[in-house]
């Protein structure tokens, strides 16, 4: 995969816990020196935790964290060659703009001259021209992030922290703001690890996608990849909208299952099962199609519900003979189906993915419980207790 | 319509005892202070009821004059002195655990429900010539004569550091636990190390409560006088111990009347002044 020269922080079976509860869990990940690598995930799944320990803000429970090859355990957040954009800006309310972009500069005692060489044009970098004097507090909260960006980015980190750094901006400043950090990151080829629980966001930016659930990091891949390739159930449904579907292999034919759900059958390619087998699998809207007139080996019937207008689609809401709604987009120019008219719903046999096995579950299940059931054969295997339990 | 003078009422019968209290014990007494402080005053240690403004010019004479700047020295090495050792006070406190921290603050805090003079009184037997250090030192050969500790100026400035420290820690430590810890960590990973931290972000953020502490502590060490008197013998004369003097045995009760008033309005003026740096609290 990727050349080991490359990879500028790599993080190895880390795990955290507070107050023995693990937040973090056996997290490996290599960041590649000049990526824009996002770590994506709903809201208290360890994003956070995550970063605040590359910072050096907070120590692993367990595991390696390695800078350029070299392992931070010992180095403090000020002796670590990286630099964090706060979630909450954490400017420094008593200084101007000027001063707060130069602080890290003022403790790397560069000369003064030089410091002003390099503010001014970290300014203008981020377009804060005119508002050199200004406190903190008499700044909007666009301004005060491009000020957090320029204090963070000044010091020439060789990796930037970014925490939800657009979090609290409002939607139109947010994806102005996504474009000009991406095309900033790119300028200036600095690594950037970047935390957001708004998967469009991260489609929008990143090279890669580190999608985290509970503590778990599920996925790792470009957008593409994850959006398309969903790995999980989680990561299919968390990574844009996606229709989810129980169902079990019918027939094998070559790489063609034919599949049963609930509602239908149903036919898609993927190599490697065999008959009988249950699956999740996931459609993204844009994938499934709709007709008046069966498919051949499509017997999904449904009733268009609504249609929910989305500015250049049409989101088209299909409920299934099993009370199931799967969202299907739609271009305007389609054919249209009213309200209440029956239709089936059918879909290219390679834009189905196979997102969870039974099997899978059947692990997943057995991973989390497997120390509660440790714990109470524990106690039922007690000197005391072991006669009964043993015919059990 | 009772309830719109339910309403009405309510508002009086509550602060009605206060202000009557305030009244009785509060204005009254200072209109008193006023009123006496602009008559003459006679040989039998009682006021004529003739106005007069002698006491205020009495205030303008070298003696007193020297009397002032005995007390305003003492009280600007006080507030020194209390921020110095109140401020690591503050920080250690703010920043210890939070099982620790509510037990450190009743720490301080239980002084102040014990009567000072009483505690002041404590220092009295420890320093004094017969007193325990005094002992301690020689039987263990330290010194041979007992050292001359209480009623020296060290002494008094001992009493009033140990007195007003309280008044300094608490407005310090309110600010320190204020700031924003991000700022901090921010601090950090800019580069700062701890001590850069401190000097460049933490001690500015912190001036509002450094001002109060020192404001806290500035304002009660001036009029306080029963400190000098038993740990300074009274010796050095400062204005809390003149304006006791003029009331109970020079029996000068214009000059005493006088020199109240002047530490009221200086305690009005940095009142003001306080409450104006509290407005900039809102800025940082
Ligand atoms: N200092 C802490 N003490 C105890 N629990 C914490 C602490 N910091 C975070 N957590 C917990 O760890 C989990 C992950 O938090 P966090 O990393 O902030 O999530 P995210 O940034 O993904 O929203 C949450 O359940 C949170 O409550
Ligand atoms: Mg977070």
């Amino acid at each position: 995969m990727s050349n080991v020269k490359d990879v500028i922080v790599k993080l190895t079976d880390v795990e955290k816990e507070f107050d023995g509860v693990k937040v973090v869990k056996k997290l490996n990940l290599e960041v590649r020196k000049g990526e824009f690598l996002t770590l994506l995930g709903p809201s208290g799944c360890g994003k956070t935790t995550t970063l605040r320990m590359i910072a050096g803000f907070s120590n692993v429970t367990s595991g390696e964290i390695e800078l350029e090859g070299r392992n931070v355990a010992d180095l403090k957040p000020n002796e670590r060659d990286v630099n964090t954009v706060f979630q909450s800006y954490a400017l420094f309310p008593h200084m101007n703009v000027e001063d707060n972009i130069a602080f890290g500069l003022v403790e790397k005692k560069v000369p003064k001259a030089e410091i002003k060489e390099r503010v001014a044009e970290m300014i203008k970098l981020v377009q804060l021209e005119g508002l050199e004097k200004r406190r903190p507090a008499q700044m909007s909260g666009g301004q005060k992030q491009r000020v957090a960006i320029a204090r963070a980015l000044i010091n020439r980190p060789k990796v930037l922290l970014l925490d939800e750094p657009l979090g609290a901006l409002d939607l139109k400043l947010r994806k102005q703001m996504q474009l000009e950090l991406k095309h900033l990151q790119q300028k200036l080829g600095i690594t950037f690890i970047y935390v957001t629980h708004d998967q469009e966001e991260a489609l929008t930016m990143s090279d890669r996608i580190a999608v985290m659930n509970d503590g778990v990091m599920e996925q790792i891949g470009t957008p593409d990849e994850v959006y398309n390739r969903p790995k999980t159930k989680f990561v299919a449904g968390f990574v844009g909208e996606s229709n989810i579907l129980e169902s079990y292999v019918t027939q094998v034919d070559e790489d063609l299952l034919h599949i049963s759900l609930e509602s239908g059958k149903a036919l898609l390619h993927a190599p490697g099962f065999k008959n009988e087998e249950m699956i999740y699998i996931c459609v993204r809207p844009e994938n499934l199609l709709l007709s008046e007139t069966k498919k051949e080996h499509f017997s999904i019937r449904g009733r268009i519900v609504e249609h929910v207008f989305a500015g250049s689609v049409i989101k088209t809401v299909v409920e299934l003979i099993n009370g199931q709604k799967l969202r299907v987009a739609r271009h305007p120019n389609e054919e249209e189906f009213e309200v209440g008219t029956y239709v089936y719903v059918y879909w290219h046999p390679k834009k189905a993915i196979i997102v969870h096995t039974v099997e899978e579950q059947i692990y997943n299940v057995i991973e989390g419980t497997t120390n509660r059931i440790y714990e109470q054969l524990g106690e039922k295997y007690s000197p005391s207790a072991r006669e009964d339990s043993h015919d059990q | 319509m009772i309830n719109k003078i339910k309403n009405k009422v309510t508002p009086v019968v509550m602060i009605g005892p206060a202000t009557f209290w305030l009244i009785l014990f509060l204005l009254i007494p200072l209109f008193l202070v006023i009123g006496i402080s602009f008559l003459q005053r006679n040989g039998y240690g009682g006021v004529d009821m003739v106005f007069s403004l002698q006491a205020y010019f009495d205030m303008l004479t070298p003696e007193y004059l020297k009397i002032f700047i005995a007390s305003f020295r003492l009280s600007v090495a006080t507030t020194v002195i209390c921020l110095l050792i109140g401020y690591p006070f503050a920080y250690v406190i703010a920043h210890s655990s939070e099982k620790a921290k509510p037990f450190l603050v009743l720490l301080l805090m239980l002084p102040f429900w014990i009567n000072s003079m009483i505690r002041i009184y404590g220092w009295n037997t420890l320093l004094r010539s017969s007193g325990i250090i005094n002992n301690v030192l020689i039987s263990l050969g330290v010194v041979d004569v007992p050292l001359e500790m209480l009623y020296t100026d060290g002494a008094v400035l001992l009493g009033m550091v140990y007195d007003l420290l309280p008044f300094t820690v608490l407005p310090i430590y309110t600010s320190i636990e204020k700031l924003d810890p991000t700022l901090l960590e921010a601090a950090s990973d800019l580069g700062a190390t701890k001590l850069h931290r401190l000097v460049r972000v933490v001690l500015p953020l912190t001036m509002p409560g450094i001002f109060a502490g020192s404001i806290q502590t500035f304002i009660p060490s001036l009029g306080l006088f029963y400190i000098s008197d038993m740990m300074g013998g009274a010796k050095t004369m400062y204005v809390g111990n003149l304006i006791k003097n003029q009331f109970m045995s020079a029996r000068n009760w214009p000059m005493g009347a006088a020199l109240a008033i002047l530490l009221i309005v200086i305690t009005l003026v940095l009142m003001r002044l306080y409450t104006k740096v509290g407005s900039l609290d809102d800025m940082v």
